[in-house]
């Protein structure tokens, strides 16, 4: 693997989609497990809540959905980059990368301020 | 069989892309009071449109994840061929059941 250089925007957009990609899919299972708790009754998916409140837990959190934020929007880029019009699509391909990062982060912030 | 791995990926990539849209917005406005078992199952309990949701969410990330990862583990680790596809074959199979369980234990 080749780390992009600082005037790759796009390569960098792609490291960011393959590594919030394989992030997320080591997250799902547990994701999965915790809101299955619910299985055992409503006390013990409230358990599992209050170990959420702690801080280091907010801050991984909202790590989460930046991640997911982003591989949402850089997804989309993809879908757009290879289904639409290139000709239409080609010239904006660097302005959609900032767009998405700033939309990820944007999701991120709005879920930071209302989980703190 | 690339070409219809890529194509299942992208569809259920398109998908996801709603679904995702949906869950990020119900997140940021199901944590604003903290979130508690009260809150989540009064949401889906018994909600058929929510239970439907949560499967088609599950059963895309189950086709969209594994393929996904086949790609980037053949690209960084250069693990190809049959063992690989087993894993990730076992790793979609266990999303789905995983991810329908916690569909269920939230609905019923």
């Amino acid at each position: 693997m080749r780390l992009p250089s600082s005037s790759e925007p796009a390569r960098w957009a792609a490291l960011v989609n393959r590594v919030s990609g394989v992030l997320l899919s080591l997250f799902l299972p547990v994701h999965f497990w915790a809101m299955g708790q619910a299985l055992e009754g409503a006390a013990q998916l409230d358990a599992f809540l209050a170990w959420t409140q702690q801080p280091a837990v907010h801050v991984a959190e909202i790590g989460l959905v930046v991640l997911l934020a982003a591989h949402f929007t850089g997804g989309l880029r993809l879908l757009a980059l290879e289904f639409l019009d290139w000709s239409a699509i080609g010239p904006w391909h660097k302005d959609l990368i900032a767009v998405a990062a700033g939309a990820s982060l944007g999701f991120g912030l709005l879920f930071a301020l209302n989980i703190l | 069989m690339q070409a219809r791995l890529w194509l299942a990926q992208r569809l259920a990539a398109v998908v996801l892309a709603l679904c995702v849209l949906v869950h990020l917005i119900t997140m940021i406005y199901a944590v604003r009071q903290g979130l508690s078992a009260a809150e989540i199952l009064g949401r889906t309990r018994g909600n058929l449109a929510w239970f439907g949701f949560y499967l088609i969410f599950v059963a895309a990330v189950a086709i969209h994840a594994p393929i996904g990862l086949r790609a980037v583990l053949a690209e960084w680790f250069s693990w190809r061929g049959k063992s690989l596809d087993g894993a990730l074959l076992a790793f979609a199979l266990l999303l789905a059941l995983a991810g329908a369980r916690a569909a269920w234990g939230v609905f019923r």
